[in-house]
């Protein structure tokens, strides 16, 4: 049954907090996205994370497998256009190559893993991160370990049906999601420089 | 694995971590490497957790190196001191339940067969002896029974090691372990023999003393598993830690137990087997 007054918030909400799908989060339907536990048109969803971006103090960009490795046509020019928000952002790219756990071996400084996010997040202080290219239930495991134990905002770029573990998810996103987000990411950088 | 994976995304090469970048330039996908190269290329394992002086962490690096397609390699796993290493390896692999690991590859290879009907996918299980001769001994001998086309290979360190030194089938007889202060009351199980019964086509009993030999045997139980039948090899890996041994010896505790008649490696390989390794290695 929908719990109403559940969010998907910044955390630390506490070790294994509760799934969202349990509490009554639902994935958002074509057109739509995801913020906070509601859905909202896609347009409202990528103004915010365009706000998130711009408004954070050290933003990074978590690209996984699927976007990491040149692997299929179409990606390569996806990555592109990833790199372009990036800079637009002024946000690093801490990647995710694999799901390996490689205990006792993560280097929290130059990647991430799903099974342990908290530590890059706390290592980096990073306060906004982005996921693009995680396949989804690794990255339904890391969004949920990172609201779990961090006070980091988390943003999912998914090119499926979108995450509910997120703060704020696209679902469907493409080249065309990205550099729409650039736009944004410009104009609103534009505008507060003015 | 496809080929494309191998190749980093134009202009993300400056942010992969250095490991992956010596994979893709330097690691052995698609190379033929054998053990013989070692030390000119990127392993597949390296700085895993395990014991100074493990035996099974030798033996796990020969093996990973013999592999003969390692870009086209699965490797099934289950609980035990070679879980620990996994994590670090560069390959596809699948951590199972504890002895389960033989039905899991069963079913990966089924998969991988219909999915790939015209390539080649090897599905090769690595496992303890706790593993493979007790918790998982049933799975092992039902995927001999009904002529899977996967490799068996057990990491036979004689002891269930991580979990503070039990006894396990394969311990030799009167063996005192920390968890087993009496000593073993049963003879060492037989694997290699019960193997060759339950109709593995090739079956080895090798150590990593012999690297040569090992990597020979792990190389033809993979071929004759791609297109004859089951096959299993058998590599005693003696554990330092619970057998309290000095990690530098290793190697010579192997040496000093073959020539006390304690250990022997051996060698079944079916007729249809040994047919087709002829022509095989006739071609080299």
């Amino acid at each position: 049954m929908r719990d109403s007054t559940y969010k998907v918030a910044a955390g630390p909400e506490g070790y294994l907090p509760p799934a969202a799908a349990v509490m009554g989060v639902e994935l958002p339907d074509p057109g739509q996205a995801i913020m906070e536990g509601e859905c909202v048109d896609q347009d409202t969803a990528m103004k915010a994370i365009a706000s998130k971006l711009v408004s954070a103090e050290n933003p990074v960009f978590f690209p996984g497998p699927l976007i990491l490795w040149d692997w299929k046509p179409g990606v390569a020019e996806k990555a592109a256009a990833l790199k372009d928000l990036a800079e637009a952002v002024g946000a690093k790219m801490i990647p995710m190559p694999d799901y390996r756990p490689k205990y006792p071996m993560i280097n929290p400084a130059i990647e991430v893993n799903p099974n342990h996010p908290n530590l890059t997040i706390v290592h980096n202080k990073i306060d906004v991160c982005l996921f693009i290219g995680v396949h989804c239930h690794y990255a339904n495991i890391a969004l949920k370990i990172i609201r779990g134990g961090t006070d980091c905002y988390t943003i999912a770029v998914c090119a499926e049906a979108g995450h509910e573990e997120a703060m704020i998810s696209l679902r469907d996103a493409g080249i065309c999601e990205l550099q729409r987000l650039r736009e944004l990411v410009i104009e609103l950088k534009g505008g507060m420089s003015r | 694995m496809k080929t494309g994976m191998l190749k980093i995304s134009p202009g993300f090469e400056d942010i992969m971590p250095e490991e992956y970048r010596e994979l893709v330039d330097n690691g052995p996908y698609g190379k033929n490497y054998g053990i013989g190269d070692l030390g000119s290329f990127k392993e597949l394992l390296e700085e895993h957790p395990l014991c100074a002086g493990c035996g099974l962490a030798l033996s796990l690096r020969l093996t990973l190196a013999s592999l003969p397609m390692p870009e086209e390699t699965v490797i099934v796993g289950s609980t035990g001191c070679s879980a620990l290493a996994f994590p670090q390896v560069a390959l596809h692999n699948i951590h199972s339940l504890f002895g389960n690991q033989n039905a899991v590859a069963t079913g990966v290879k089924r998969a991988l067969k219909l999915r790939f009907p015209d390539k080649e996918k090897d599905v090769v299980v690595i496992a303890g002896d706790g593993a493979t001769a007790d918790i998982g001994l049933d799975m092992v001998m039902q995927s001999w029974l009904r002529r899977e086309n996967i490799t068996t290979i057990m990491l036979d360190n004689e002891a269930y090691a991580n979990t503070g030194g039990q006894e396990s089938g394969m311990s030799m007889p009167g063996t005192v372990l920390n968890m087993a202060p009496t000593g073993k009351k049963f003879p060492k199980l037989s694997l290699p023999e019960i193997a060759h019964t339950s109709g593995c086509d090739y079956v080895a009993a090798v150590s990593p003393a012999k690297p040569k030999q090992l990597a020979k045997a792990v190389r033809r139980a993979i071929l004759v598993a791609r297109k004859i039948g089951p096959t299993y090899v058998q590599i005693f890996s003696p554990c330092p830690t619970n057998y309290k041994l000095n990690p530098k010896e290793t190697v010579s505790v192997i040496r000093q137990r073959e020539k006390d008649g304690l250990y022997q490696t051996k060698e079944f390989i079916s007729e249809e087997a040994q047919a087709f390794l002829n022509t095989v290695e006739e071609k080299k």
